[in-house]
């Protein structure tokens, strides 16, 4: 009975374990982003490129300076001079100068907090998007997006990726031909390679915003089952040692 | 040192003689039987999950702050600037998941082995009290954050009161205090998930374990040890095939803890929000009356019950039906002991059909668990491409729906009438290892 019991505790948890997959379908036909959090290196550049490109719209407004700085192994120094183009305190968040009405006058909406897009999105989402980016006329801001269609908001890193184009298929009778495929028309000052890496950092430095824990998580989490293994070892051999009188009393 | 508290020990004694004969009463003079197996694990760990939420709790609102400006904001300054905060919300989010699980394996094993029959009746009701208040704060507790997912889920369940004829409107509206979940709703269900339904789930927690103390435990083979021969090792007048619950059960037990931490520490430092099951993606974005998330669903744990509200449809222009069929399918739990009425205890011993019954219960219930988390709809197109999902989706859902009260409706008629062939249930307990 006993292995019966176990064997449907184990079918119900494969059960539930092989129908995860399908739920974080957020992810759904997106390629991976590849992240690694803790990889420093991919943080510090993907910080560089928030700052440089994205900041000008984006707000943090849940990371501090001080916090990006112990983090990210930076000095206060370097957080200041590279990180901080508002004269906000080293302790203060990350806010965009940008005042919001004038965004909702240039883009027609806010450009929403970064903080935590990755968990609320997903890092793939990310990805992709800044991936998925093509010149299309018909947009107020020139620019259409293939992973967020219609998306108000213009390729910040175009320098960087060059000119995406958009190639349409077949158009069915009455409809818009659907896009199948991005090409780049104008090369831009990175290779194809080159701007897939930076994205991925980008993406990574997002991954980072959205939960610092999990810096410091996986490090305390291997020390605490590690612990609770022995523990429970020590715990089973108590249980044995006592357990010998009802064994002796059948 | 040991004459210190020998003298500690007499002078509390002295001051309430009726201290010591309670301990032994429900520690070392409660003898349970001596063949509880793997199953027997959940209730212990029940109770060690409830004591977790509580800890954490009280640390969590130290720095949550209740209003609907501030809610998601003071959750984000526990993730990131409280000291350990993460760990704590990590261990209350995870822990409000594992005890449903928990609770989920302690409930089947009740129906497995026939805990709740005569004379645990009351038992199993006070348990039914436990599982409904426990729903109730969990619902509560998932508000609290004021995520998307909170602000629409309780949108979504406190409408489902709107579908009582004549007083329904107004109903909703006095629940949330508001046209909308707001302030004032968040405000009050703070107030009833830190004080007011956890006292309650206390109360009932005593007097669930105060009932089992006045009848005893059930054990795997349904075997009543009370009434088999006596004189065990310990006690001359005690069953003779039970043994004292501490130190015998609680060394058991601290090995199935020790078990259950490990796992729970998996969740919290590897993958806290579980892919998505735990922590919902949609719920790390505050807040929003006017963007609703693609897929709104409850968490996990409810998703069963929610599946059997879908699945039913509305008909004489009203959609009660769903609701009645949700509430119902926990009442017809409740009222188990009157509905299954074999003789005979323990699936190891009962008839063929009941075995059967059982397993198609288990299996439409995580089937509906499935549909009402939208995993059948995500699946139907891949497995079925060109079918029409919700045409795929209400036929497997509702068949899963018969699946789950044609349990009780069967159980009820091959007991009442006589069809239940069992096997000769054994004089004494047997033991495995």
């Amino acid at each position: 009975m006993i292995k019966r019991s176990i064997s449907a505790i184990a079918l119900a948890l494969g059960l539930a374990v092989a129908t995860l997959p399908a739920l974080a379908s957020e992810g759904e036909g997106l390629a991976s982003a590849g992240t690694n959090v803790s990889d420093r290196a991919s943080l510090q550049r993907g910080a560089k490129l928030f700052f440089n490109y994205c900041v000008g719209c984006h707000s943090l407004k849940y990371v501090r300076y001080s916090r990006l700085a112990s983090d990210l192994g930076l000095s206060e120094e370097e957080v200041m001079t590279n990180f901080n183009f508002t004269g906000a305190k080293f302790g203060e968040p990350v806010i965009s100068h940008m005042p919001a009405e004038d965004a909702k006058a240039w883009f027609g909406k806010d450009p929403p907090d970064l903080s935590l897009e990755a968990r609320a999105k997903g890092v793939d989402f990310i990805y992709n998007y800044l991936n998925s980016f093509y010149l299309d006329p018909s947009r107020p801001v020139g620019w259409n997006n293939t992973v967020f269609p219609n998306a108000s908001m213009p390729n910040p890193l175009w320098e960087l990726q060059g000119l995406q184009t958009a190639v349409h298929g077949e158009a069915a009778p009455g409809q818009e031909a659907a896009v199948e495929k991005l090409e780049i028309s104008t090369p831009g000052r990175m290779t194809p390679e080159e701007f897939h890496s930076a994205t991925r950092d980008l993406t990574t430095f997002l991954e980072y915003t959205a939960e610092p824990a999990a810096l410091e998580r996986q490090s305390v989490g291997v020390w605490v089952i590690l612990f609770l293994a022995g523990l429970t070892f020590l715990l089973y051999l108590l249980k044995h040692e006592y357990w010998k009188d009802v064994h002796e009393s059948h | 040192m040991a004459k210190v508290f020998t003298r500690i020990g007499d002078w509390v004694n002295e001051r309430a003689p009726s201290l010591a004969p309670m301990y032994r009463k429900h520690m070392t003079e409660y003898f349970a039987p001596k063949n509880f197996n793997l199953w027997y694990y959940f209730g212990s760990l029940a109770l060690l999950v409830l004591v977790n939420q509580i800890i954490t709790g009280i640390f969590l609102t130290m720095n949550y702050k209740t209003s609907a400006a501030e809610a998601f904001n003071s959750v984000e300054y526990i993730m990131r600037d409280v000291e350990w905060g993460w760990l704590i919300r990590y261990m209350h989010s995870t822990g409000a998941s594992l005890f449903f699980v928990v609770v989920f394996l302690h409930m089947f094993r009740g129906i497995m082995y026939g805990s709740f029959k005569r004379p645990r009746e009351l038992v199993w009701i006070l348990g039914m009290l436990i599982f409904l208040v426990l729903m109730a704060e969990a619902f509560m507790g998932y508000v609290l954050p004021w995520g998307n997912m909170s602000f629409w889920g309780a949108k979504v369940i406190i409408s489902l009161f709107g579908t009582i004829p004549y007083i329904g409107g107004s109903l909703v509206e006095w629940i949330m205090g508001d046209f909308l979940p707001a302030d004032a709703t968040l405000n009050r269900f703070f107030a009833l998930h830190v004080i007011a339904l956890p006292l309650v789930l206390l109360l009932l927690v005593v007097l669930h374990l105060a009932a089992l103390h006045e009848v005893g435990s059930n054990n795997p083979d349904g075997v009543d040890v009370k009434h088999g021969p006596k004189g065990n090792k310990w006690n001359p007048e005690k069953p003779i095939d039970a043994i004292p619950f501490h130190p015998y059960y609680t060394v058991k037990d601290l090995v199935g803890v020790g078990f259950f931490l490990t796992i729970a520490a998996f969740i919290i430092f590897f993958a806290p929000t579980f892919g998505g099951w735990f922590l919902e993606h949609d719920n790390f974005t505050p807040a929003n009356n006017l963007v609703t998330p693609s897929h709104i669903k409850p968490s996990w744990y409810f998703t069963p019950f929610y599946a059997i509200l879908r699945m039913i449809p509305s008909f004489f222009g009203t959609a009660i039906w769903g609701v009645i069929g949700m509430f119902g399918a926990i009442l017809l739990l409740a009222l188990l002991p009157w509905l299954d009425k074999g003789a005979v205890r323990s699936v190891r011993y009962r008839g063929l059909g009941f075995r059967i019954a059982l397993g198609v219960l288990v299996v439409s219930f995580l089937a509906l668990g499935l549909v009402g988390a939208g995993v059948t709809a995500e699946l139907i197109p891949v497995w079925f491409p060109g079918a029409d999902v919700t045409t795929v989706e209400n036929a497997f859902g509702r068949l899963m729906v018969l699946g789950y009260f044609g349990f009780f409706v069967f159980v009820w008629v091959y007991t009442r009438f006589g069809f239940e062939k069992t096997k000769p249930v054994p004089e004494r307990v047997t033991m495995h290892d």
